[in-house]
């Protein structure tokens, strides 16, 4: 904008453009100020929001401590984990189409892998903790003739385990009586030293899935 | 037959069906009706022992002349057999059952299998072993009641493997 716009010249009060020029002029430092204050204020939200997942999704958004039971009442942690990448999956018994699916599908690819398969453990936890005993989920993934560690524990415990791999589940009342329980489908992938290493999900092809699985255990 | 009488007959069917249905004994219609609702390939999950429900999954072709919906059914083996849809949604699965049941428009085919929609059955009375044959009950709003042998596959059957496209 300038004052010598010749459109400006036949108005009969040529004033106000000066003046408010010269507001402008003495409202910029502020302007600028709060502009700046602005990017600062964004620039620390967005950090907030975006670094931390991009820095640490990778080593410490997923995992941390947790302790389950398995089918024979001994306790799993982190700690006695460590040494074996693994593929971990949360689902409960009663779930009758993505878990089953789901641990099928991992089996298969460890059979895939050949004798590498033998290096990968895959868990399946229940987060069925009112229905799912311990030996119920032994006995549930003894059916896909492959070896798969299957875990659960008190509320409490799959609660801590839940919340260190960052797996949602919400128990759900159905209208024609009973329940059922929503929950992420995504498989795990935990390196040799329990660190995160990525996410299988159903829409992978068998390629993608093998490939990261080689990955994990190389 | 023309197309027109042919039409003309199925109207008066839709007319019929209804005044006839209030006067027939159940078992009559039942019978009839299996007719028109071919039930295949179908199958049962294997089960656990404590794991108190399975899936179900099967091909239902409508080849009456009416609109049908599958509402749910029953089994010896179960408390419940329910219609169920499985969902993902943002990684996350959710599993409903159907609260109208599945429509089963005229001439339609639809498919249960692993992904989407299947039968629970809820309150396993004993585990599910594989091989066996175990009766449902399947229940229609138009045809009654139609009892299907349901074959018990592996866990892992139907879960895309070398056979199966995606």
């Amino acid at each position: 904008m300038t004052t010598t716009d010749p459109l400006a010249r036949p108005n009969p009060a040529p004033e106000p453009a000066p003046k408010a020029a010269a507001w402008l002029r003495r409202l910029r430092p502020w302007l600028w100020g709060a502009t700046g204050l602005a990017c600062l204020g964004l620039g620390a939200l967005l950090a907030q929001h975006w670094l931390p997942a991009a820095t640490s999704q990778s080593e410490t958004a997923i995992g941390g401590q947790f302790s389950l039971v398995d089918r024979d009442g001994r306790i799993v942690t982190p700690q006695t984990l460590r040494g074996t990448p693994y593929a971990i999956f949360f689902g409960f018994t009663r779930c009758p189409d993505v878990c089953p699916t789901t641990l099928a599908r991992l089996a298969r690819l460890r059979g895939l892998m050949g004798p590498d398969g033998e290096r990968l453990r895959i868990i399946f936890v229940s987060v069925d903790a009112a229905h799912d005993r311990p030996a119920d989920v032994g006995a549930y993934v003894d059916l896909f003739g492959t070896p798969i560690l299957g875990l659960t524990g008190s509320e409490q415990q799959i609660e801590e385990a839940a919340r260190a791999f960052r797996v949602y589940y919400r128990n759900v009342s159905l209208p024609g009586g009973g329940d059922t329980i929503d929950h992420s489908a995504f498989v795990i992938l935990m390196d040799r030293d329990g660190h995160f290493k990525s996410l299988l999900s159903d829409q992978d092809s068998e390629q993608q899935a093998l490939a990261e699985l080689r990955a994990l255990i190389a | 037959m023309s197309m027109f009488s042919r039409r003309a007959a199925a109207r008066a069917l839709v007319i019929a069906v209804p005044l006839a249905l209030a006067a027939m004994p159940s078992a009559l219609f039942a019978q009839s009706s299996t007719e028109a609702i071919r039930v295949t390939d179908a199958w049962l999950r294997e089960t656990a022992p404590g794991q108190t429900a399975g899936g179900g999954f099967l091909t239902i072709a409508n080849s009456g002349k009416v609109d049908d919906r599958l509402t749910g059914g029953g089994s010896p083996r179960a408390a419940q057999v329910q219609v169920h849809d499985m969902r993902m949604e943002g990684g996350v699965m959710r599993m409903r059952p159907l609260d109208s049941g599945l429509p089963l428009p005229v001439g339609r085919t639809a498919t249960l299998k692993p992904g989407g929609l299947h039968l629970m059955l809820i309150g396993l009375k004993q585990p599910l072993k594989r091989g066996e044959r175990v009766p449902v009950a399947l229940t229609f709003a138009r045809a009654g009641k139609v009892t299907v042998d349901f074959i018990v596959q592996p866990i892992t059957h139907g879960t895309g493997g070398r056979h199966d496209h995606h």
